[in-house]
């Protein structure tokens, strides 16, 4: 399945390169299957924005940050539109909301300069340095850190916080980056293939006020269902995990230096425990449609059971794996000494927040194409994942950082911000980064997924040799931190 | 003194045939790698028309560039004309490709060689303030491009086919309406103007001149490196990117563009109008222009990328600068003849 996504990526890449004319002409009979615009219509107003951002979650706000923030692209008028409300924040809440994320270094450095960072650092956010991964099924681990808990390996920060800071950075780009609250899209006509005659050349995004803008550039950067996307007519490849995932707020027992990030792989999916403060973490539990919905169907002390079971039990291992893993371990440890950490067991779970669980279900999606003339997909919109390696947010970050040095650049060549060229840049550079993260989050996942033996020992002795070799190990964060 | 100048132009109306059938052959055949020569021709042949016919197109000229000028809707009529070259032009695979590749080299060439002369206030509009001449604009492939970054240009050519795309093409982006627009006459007309200071259509002189893929289709190169001078300011630039006269530009613009693979007709390019750097180099510093940089550009029709090379063997661009009347600004002569 993996294989057909690469294939038919490469397909379309390569295929587009020789079927420009052939895809353009079906553009251009979408386009006319939702009427071209006259160009005498002039719908209202003359006025065309250079880059119109659909959607103001974490990933379209910081878009639109990065343009704003650009010294290249500081004559462009830039527009955000988002159909929810203003996001402030004067003060944190006392309590912790319940959806968050992994912000990697690299994602950190997008934010920093951006400059939404440090309002992000003065509100709430939580450095982890180490990471450790175990198994239900034997007692194979990884741990993950860097030079000794020196350095930190990410933040968990909660998405509110995000998005609020960037909201208060884009405040203060006012004079040429708009952004637009409660406007929902009710449609978007696409432009002509070339210049025809009696048609507007811009992508035209018409509201639900009933106000038409018009825009040289579209980013869609409204999440997993994109609109932009879909009335594309970009094949996506997707399917649903039948998991969902429940979330909540957990109270340890006692305060602890809390800055270990634990994840467990359970048959039915993996559990995660993320530090949000010495006293507090989150919890990710993903797992089948039907245990979701029991979980959220305890009461609170039987919930934190599950959780603080699912942690420490051993249930799921058999003595062959038991032997196996052992015998594993001590052949490794012939070969290399310097053995990777001991296992540690995660804190307990004393209590949970209040009215702080939630659930939803979890797909993986990626878009074949990121790109169309005058139009770019970045975030959930172009690549969905799952949450158990914490990437989504980094993914979409990193998707903003590409994109935007991409047009700082076309622009200080002058060249038309929705041509196809640097388009085609900034997509052949993100999906060569985020084609091999999605297929390693998906392999992990179906590996974990079952406990038959033979399964269980390969998985159990890739990951203790893995281990135990230090630089594949800082790779493998490497890659996970930019 | 203008009869003078028109009698050193050559050739009489057997090449306005020759542009009709160009043009047929040009839609006949696809993509190809030569095409773009074509299309300048057709778009840059003011040279090389009768003297009587010239007289004559001169005043059909004056009436439609005033139309022009103050053109900002388009005639519905006249789109249809323009619908079939308005695809051409502007179409990025088309067979103008290899001229649009060609401002990931030229621009760039413009704007940091007049950014080293003028320092940009702001990043976003690196060019604000400096006003442009682009001679032989064609449809504004280049125009455009450096009216975004915040030149006013000017476009002619002599061809007003070319003129209307280019216009239609612009009228659309609101934010070039004011930084761009377009004239269909000839640069001597031009230059007539600007010096003999008809002041009722606001021409004066010129920050910069570009000439990009024109030269090789002029006869009179002397008329147009004088009309150039007088055009400029003192201390102006002047861009100009043309082909090389060498065996291996005959054997790939010539040989196996029109005889081999006979993608061109023959006949189109002429050889013996190609100049070398050092020709041209001669021919401006004649004409009180001092040659800042001449750098190779080198075509990769599998890419269909241009990048910049050390050999100028094929094509190849070259910066100039007018040199500044009075003496005090001989120091910047000084330190281009030490540069070139």
């Amino acid at each position: 399945m993996l294989n057909l996504t690469r294939a038919s990526i490469a397909r379309n890449g390569f295929g587009r390169c020789l079927m420009a004319e052939k895809r353009s002409s079906a553009v251009k009979s979408v386009s006319r299957g939702l009427a071209c615009a006259d160009h005498s219509d002039g719908s209202g107003s003359n006025e065309v924005y250079d880059v119109i951002i659909s959607g103001g979650g974490m990933v379209g706000t910081a878009m639109a940050c990065s343009l704003g923030m650009h010294p290249k692209l500081s004559e462009k008028k830039i527009l955000l539109l988002e159909a929810g409300n203003k996001k402030v924040m004067d003060k944190v809440p006392d309590s912790y909301s319940t959806r968050v994320s992994s912000i990697s270094p690299g994602s950190a450095t997008l934010l920093t300069g951006i400059g939404a960072w440090e309002h992000i650092t003065k509100w709430r956010c939580k450095p982890y340095k180490k990471m450790q991964v175990w198994d239900a099924c034997s007692d194979a681990l990884i741990t993950f850190d860097k030079d000794n808990l020196e350095e930190v390996m990410a933040y968990i920060v909660e998405n509110d916080v995000v998005v609020a800071a960037l909201t208060k950075q884009l405040d203060s780009l006012s004079d040429h980056v708009q952004v637009k609250y409660r406007s929902k899209v009710v449609k978007y006509i696409w432009p002509a293939a070339h210049q025809a005659v009696r048609s507007v050349p811009w992508v035209q995004v018409v509201l639900a006020s009933g106000e038409t803008l018009q825009t040289k550039l579209l980013i869609g950067a409204d999440g997993p269902n994109s609109m932009v996307r879909r009335q594309l007519g970009i094949p996506t490849v997707k399917w649903n995990y039948d998991q969902s995932a429940v979330v909540a707020v957990l109270r340890l027992s006692e305060p602890t230096e809390n800055n270990v990030a634990w994840q467990r792989f359970l048959p039915t999916g993996p559990i995660a425990m993320l530090p949000l403060s010495d006293t507090e973490s989150s919890l990710v539990w993903s797992t089948s449609h039907h245990l979701a919905e029991e979980l959220m169907a305890l009461d609170d002390e039987c919930f934190v059971d599950a959780i603080n079971s699912a942690f420490w039990s051993n249930v799921n291992q058999s003595e062959l794996v038991e032997t196996a893993g052992t015998l594993f371990r001590s052949a490794l440890a012939t070969f290399m000494p310097s053995a990777g950490s001991p296992r540690q067991l995660p804190p307990s779970v004393a209590a949970i927040g209040p009215k702080s669980r939630v659930m939803f279900p979890l797909g993986m999606g990626h878009a074949s194409e990121y790109i169309r003339h005058r139009v770019a997909l970045v975030g959930d919109a172009a690549h969905r994942v799952h949450p158990l390696a914490g990437q989504g947010a980094n993914l979409g970050f990193g998707d903003v950082a590409c994109l935007t040095q991409l047009l700082g650049q076309a622009a200080f060549n002058g060249k038309d911000l929705g041509a196809m060229q640097h388009l085609l840049e900034y997509e052949s550079e993100r999906q060569r980064h985020n084609l091999p993260m999605m297929a390693a989050i998906d392999l992990m996942k179906r590996l974990y997924s079952t406990n038959t033996a033979p399964v269980v020992l390969l998985r159990t002795f890739g990951l203790q040799a893995t281990n135990m070799l230090p630089t594949l190990k800082e790779q493998i964060m490497a890659f996970a931190s930019k | 003194m203008f009869a003078n100048k028109s009698g050193r132009v050559m050739l009489g109306s057997c090449r306005r045939k020759a542009i009709s059938v160009c043009s047929v052959v040009q839609s006949l055949v696809g993509n190809n790698l030569f095409s773009w020569n074509v299309g300048c021709k057709q778009r840059t042949l003011w040279l090389q028309m009768n003297v009587a016919e010239r007289t004559q197109q001169r005043a059909v000229h004056r009436k439609l560039s005033t139309r022009a000028v103050h053109q900002t809707t388009v005639d519905p009529d006249e789109l249809k004309r323009f619908r079939l070259l308005a695809s051409k032009w502007w179409d990025e695979n088309g067979e103008f490709k290899a001229l649009h590749a060609m401002n990931d080299l030229r621009v760039p060439f413009i704007r940091d060689n007049l950014l080293n002369m003028h320092k940009a206030q702001h990043p976003g509009k690196p060019l604000a303030g400096l006003r442009v001449l682009d001679v032989g604009c064609g449809g504004g492939l280049l125009t455009e491009p450096l009216g975004r970054l915040g030149a006013s240009v000017l476009g002619i050519d002599p061809v007003e086919e070319n003129i209307g795309t280019a216009q239609l093409h612009s009228s659309c982006d609101p934010h070039l309406g004011g930084r761009v627009s377009y004239r269909a006459c000839t640069l001597e007309e031009l230059s007539a103007d600007v010096a003999g200071g008809e002041t009722d259509r606001g021409d004066t002189m010129f920050d910069a001149v570009v000439a990009s893929e024109v030269v090789e289709h002029l006869a009179d190169l002397e008329t147009f490196a004088f009309c150039c001078s007088r055009i400029l300011k003192p201390g102006g630039s002047l861009f100009i990117t043309t082909i090389n006269k060498t065996n291996l530009s005959y054997a790939l613009a010539i040989v196996a563009a029109e005889q081999l693979l006979r993608i061109v007709p023959k006949g189109t390019h002429d050889w013996e109008k190609f100049i070398s750097p050092v020709e041209l180099e001669r021919l401006l510093e004649s004409n009180c222009f001092s040659v800042q940089s001449v750098q190779g550009m080198m075509y990769n029709p599998a890419s269909g990328a241009w990048s910049w090379t050390n050999s100028t063997a094929i094509n190849y661009a070259l910066h100039a600068v007018k040199l500044a009347e009075d003496p005090q600004t001989d120091k910047a002569d000084n330190s281009a003849a030490s540069q070139s």
